[in-house]
Parts: C-alpha cells; sequence; structure tokens
C-alpha cells in the first residue's frame, strides 16, 4: 500500500457490546493516500491500533467491491460518505482533504442494535426476507425464456429494485428508521416478475407486518432513503408496495 | 382484530389515514379560501355576511363542518402519536446529520403543531366571537330593480334571536336583511399588526407543511406515475404551497392596508 501525505483526524463510535453504551473517541491518522479506500484507511489505523497493544475498531466489510452490503458506515451525517451510489468500500480518501475531521458512527435503528463500534446486528433485514421475499418454486431445469414473455419495462424495473444489496443505508439515512425503501425493493422485484405472482399478496402483507414487528419507524416520503441508497433505488418502489400492500389488504381473502 | 383494524394498525395503514385525512383538509382550506375571498368584495360586507350565516345555518354545511372539526384534531393527534412513534426508531441519535431530504418534509410535525396553534386562535378570534359573542348587527337593504344596497349599522343594543332576519318590501321594491356584522369584526381584528404578523406565519406554516404534504399523500395512497406525479407535485406546489397560502395571507394585508390608509 502505498504511503500518502493525507493526515485525518478521525472520530470513531466505540462501544464494547450492545448493552453497554458508547462514545466518539478521537484518532489521528497520518500518511494516508487519497488512492486508499475508506476501509483500507481503517485497516492501516487498526493496523496501527492493535501494535500499540489496543482493541482495534470493529468494522463490518467482506466483498469491498460494492455488492455485497456488508460495510455500514455513517460517515459525517451520511450513510456511505459524501459520494452519491456507492458503498463505503468504494469510497475512497481523494473524496476527503488532507486534514479532515471525518466522523464515523454506526446504524443508528431500535432495529439495527449496536454490536461492537460500527458493527450493528441487521438481521431484522433477514427476518424480513425470511416472512415473504421468496418464491416457492421447486427449481428443475430453467424453462424455455419465451413461454415467459415478460414487457422490457417491467423487467428493468424488477432489476433495478433487485440491484438493492440490504446494507440497511436506507434505514440509516430515514429520520425515522424507516426500512421502507429496503422492503419496497424486495417486495417490487417479485411483484412485477411472472414468478411473483402467486405469493404476491400474502408476500406484500406478510413483509410489512415484520417490518412492522421489527421496530422501524414509518415512511414520511423524505426521500432521505433514496437519495443516500448506494444502488439508488427509486422511490417509485415506496409508492408500488403501498399499492401491493393496499390492494393485497382489501383484495386478498384472508 | 379485524382485516380493516390489522390494515389500518399497520405502518402504512396508519400514514393512509394521515394522508386521506390530510386530502380531506386540503380540499377544506380550498373552499374556505374561495368562500372568504368575497372579503375583497367591496360592498360593506353584504356578500360575506350572509355568506356567513349560510355556512353556519345550512344543515349539510354543518354537517360537514363539525366533520371538517373532527378531522383536523384526529390529523394532529394521529400524526403527533407517529411522530412519537418513530422518534421511537432510532433511541441513540446521530453526532452529525447532514440531510438530503427537503426542510418540509423533516419538520411536518412541527408545521402541524404551529398550525394547530393557529386554528385555535383562529377559531377563537372568527368562529367563538360569531356564534357566543354580541357581535353588532347590520341591515342591508337591497333595491330589487337596480341592485343597488344601502347599509345600516343597527343600534348597540339590537339584538335578535335567529341568524338571519329578511324582509320584503313590495311597495318599495326593497329586500332588506339584518345579520351579525362578522366582516366589520374581521376588519377591526385585523387593525392589530401582531395579529396580521401572527396571521402571516400561520400561512407560512401552511405553505410549507403543504409544500410536502399534499405530494406525500398521493405517494402514500401508491400514487407514482411517470404521468400523474409531476402534475400532483406542480399542483401541490403552486396551488396549495404557494397560491392558497397567498391568498389567505392577502386578508389580514388587506385589512391592516385599509385601517392604515384610514377607511
Amino acid at each position: 500500500m502505498s504511503e500518502g501525505n493525507m493526515n485525518i483526524t478521525l472520530k470513531v463510535w466505540r462501544q464494547k457490546n450492545k448493552k453497554t453504551s458508547g462514545k466518539l473517541e478521537t484518532y489521528q491518522v497520518e500518511g494516508i493516500s487519497e488512492d486508499m479506500s475508506f476501509l483500507e484507511m481503517f485497516d492501516v489505523l487498526n493496523e496501527r491500533l492493535v501494535s500499540e497493544g489496543t482493541e482495534p475498531i470493529a468494522f463490518d466489510h467482506d466483498c469491498r467491491e460494492g455488492i455485497c452490503g456488508m460495510c455500514s458506515m455513517y460517515i459525517n451525517g451520511q450513510p456511505h460518505g459524501p459520494l452519491q451510489g456507492v458503498t463505503t468500500c468504494q469510497l475512497h480518501m481523494r473524496s476527503f482533504k488532507n486534514g479532515d475531521t471525518i466522523v464515523v458512527e454506526p446504524w443508528r435503528s431500535v432495529a439495527f442494535p449496536v454490536v461492537k463500534d460500527l458493527v450493528v446486528d441487521r438481521s431484522s433485514f433477514d427476518r424480513i426476507i425470511a416472512s415473504g421475499g421468496y418464491i416457492s418454486v421447486n427449481t428443475g431445469n430453467a424453462q424455455d425464456g419465451n413461454s415467459l414473455p415478460i414487457p422490457k419495462d417491467d423487467a428493468d424495473k424488477a432489476f433495478a429494485a433487485a440491484a438493492c444489496i440490504g446494507c440497511g443505508a436506507c434505514v440509516s439515512a430515514c429520520k425515522n428508521a424507516s426500512a421502507m425503501l429496503f422492503v419496497s425493493a424486495k417486495v417490487s422485484q417479485l411483484a412485477l416478475l411472472p414468478q411473483g405472482q402467486p405469493e404476491r399478496q400474502d408476500r406484500a402483507m406478510k413483509m410489512v407486518a415484520q417490518m412492522d414487528a421489527e421496530g422501524f419507524g414509518s415512511c414520511t416520503n423524505t426521500g432521505a432513503c433514496a437519495a443516500e441508497c448506494p444502488k439508488e433505488i427509486s422511490l417509485e418502489n415506496i409508492a408500488r408496495l403501498n399499492r401491493e400492500y393496499l390492494g393485497a389488504s382489501l383484495g386478498s381473502t384472508n | 382484530m379485524s382485516w380493516l383494524t390489522k390494515t389500518l394498525s399497520s405502518s402504512i395503514g396508519k400514514k393512509v389515514l394521515m394522508s386521506l385525512t390530510g386530502l380531506f383538509l386540503c380540499t377544506f382550506l380550498l373552499v374556505h379560501l374561495i368562500g372568504n375571498l368575497q372579503l375583497f368584495k367591496n360592498d360593506g360586507g353584504y356578500a360575506f355576511n350572509k355568506y356567513a350565516v349560510f355556512m353556519t345555518t345550512f344543515p349539510l354545511i354543518k354537517i360537514v363542518s363539525y366533520v371538517n372539526y373532527a378531522l383536523i384534531l384526529f390529523h394532529a393527534f394521529w400524526g403527533l402519536y407517529l411522530e412519537f412513534q418513530n422518534r421511537k426508531a432510532r433511541p441513540v441519535a446521530y453526532a452529525v446529520v447532514r440531510n438530503q431530504s427537503s426542510f418540509s418534509s423533516r419538520n411536518m410535525a412541527i408545521l402541524g403543531t404551529i398550525l394547530l396553534v393557529y386554528i385555535v386562535v383562529h377559531m377563537g378570534d372568527f368562529w367563538y366571537k360569531f356564534h357566543n359573542e354580541p357581535l353588532p348587527y347590520v341591515q342591508y337593504t337591497e333595491n330589487v330593480t337596480t341592485g343597488e344596497v344601502v347599509t345600516k349599522t343597527m343600534d348597540a343594543g339590537y339584538t335578535q334571536e335567529v341568524k338571519i332576519v329578511e324582509m320584503s318590501n313590495e311597495a318599495a321594491g326593497t329586500h332588506s336583511v339584518i345579520v351579525k356584522d362578522l366582516f366589520q369584526e374581521v376588519g377591526v381584528s385585523f387593525q392589530n399588526p401582531l395579529l396580521v404578523i401572527f396571521y402571516i406565519l400561520g400561512m407560512f406554516a401552511v405553505a410549507y407543511h403543504l409544500y410536502h404534504g399534499f405530494q406525500s399523500a398521493f405517494q402514500t395512497l401508491g400514487w407514482n406515475h411517470p404521468k400523474y406525479t409531476p402534475l400532483v407535485k406542480f399542483i401541490g406546489t403552486w396551488v396549495f404551497a404557494i397560491a392558497i397560502p397567498l391568498g389567505f395571507a392577502a386578508m389580514p394585508i388587506y385589512f391592516f392596508a385599509k385601517h392604515l390608509m384610514g377607511n
């Protein structure tokens, strides 16, 4: 890793575990290259902390290429930092200036309890998916594509919704810590395609019920979620979820 | 729990109640403005005072107005309840927040609270006085053929059991009505610059509340369409956030200016 000449003051949320309360601690990080990713800057700091014999900062990461949805840093008041349409791992230090002070906090939501430092437990999202974000089809050979005609527009919209990586930036950006953008993307990708039709009503009702049970807030249409989403999921999906849910509640027989 | 209560108590259902009541109140605001534009008629309050009697006596309008009061209260307190619920979803606040959303959308609850206070003061100013206080009466005598109206303020002690007394004098070809002079009361009230400022601030709250509220109501109902959403946003901005608050704000300004110019 190339040595650089950026000096950064980091204020990072340190929290021992779910039960204790945390606080911001200040670290000076020196010799950072502007070509480093934000997470690599944390790696540099952590190596130093380990060599000094102090506890390194815990943070989530996996693929480091912007597709897994694991990284989850709330940087200077914005999930995934100042750059639009990228995750924290794809944010580079060139987005900051030498001498900057950067405040890094975990996602904050009652449904995302802090496990340690910057790591939050996002299994509430998994439980929402488990409640209905799937199709119950016994797989076999893929059938001929021409037997399932799908309008191009629907396919595009479903694909755009399916781009959601479930990182939780929408929840962290929302003033109500609402999970509507996530749930709407997951409901939309299936509601728009023929495979999703048999369980369409049930899915919308069950996923909304699980979302509410997890303690997420309700949607006040501020649009902060879509503005911060690294996959730029559209607010159109939230309107679709409202239609799906209300239609299912009014129209279903159960 | 029945399916209906289950639906309405879900997070989406709760917002649908805000959306539907909010849109009803938007409709009310539009009708309220159109009716009150009669304040600008230079007829000594003839049209406005008759309109005030009609609005408080016609049975259908009376029913709608009580529904309206109930929905104002429901919308206000349901909104506050939702705001407190939503705050519980984030028990630990961020140290730094850089907002990507509009001022209006983030402050609906505080704007709504200002509006609730405004509505209470506003109803105390005019609704309460019109119903419960001995306002002076005024007699309008209209010449049926020429349409000319003669205005005469009744003596201070004059009172009547009913809201409107109508008399026709066929020999003279005149028709006269005696009503409470709410028009005069409006004019006198808006001689107070503090009240004028309060009303203008109230209209700023209306503007910002509806700038987000009107279009948000449609999104909550699932109404998001490339053809119609631009129209909803246009109406929400130009009609509900600009034209309507401006129209209302013009009333205190008009009467205050009239007072300053000495009539």
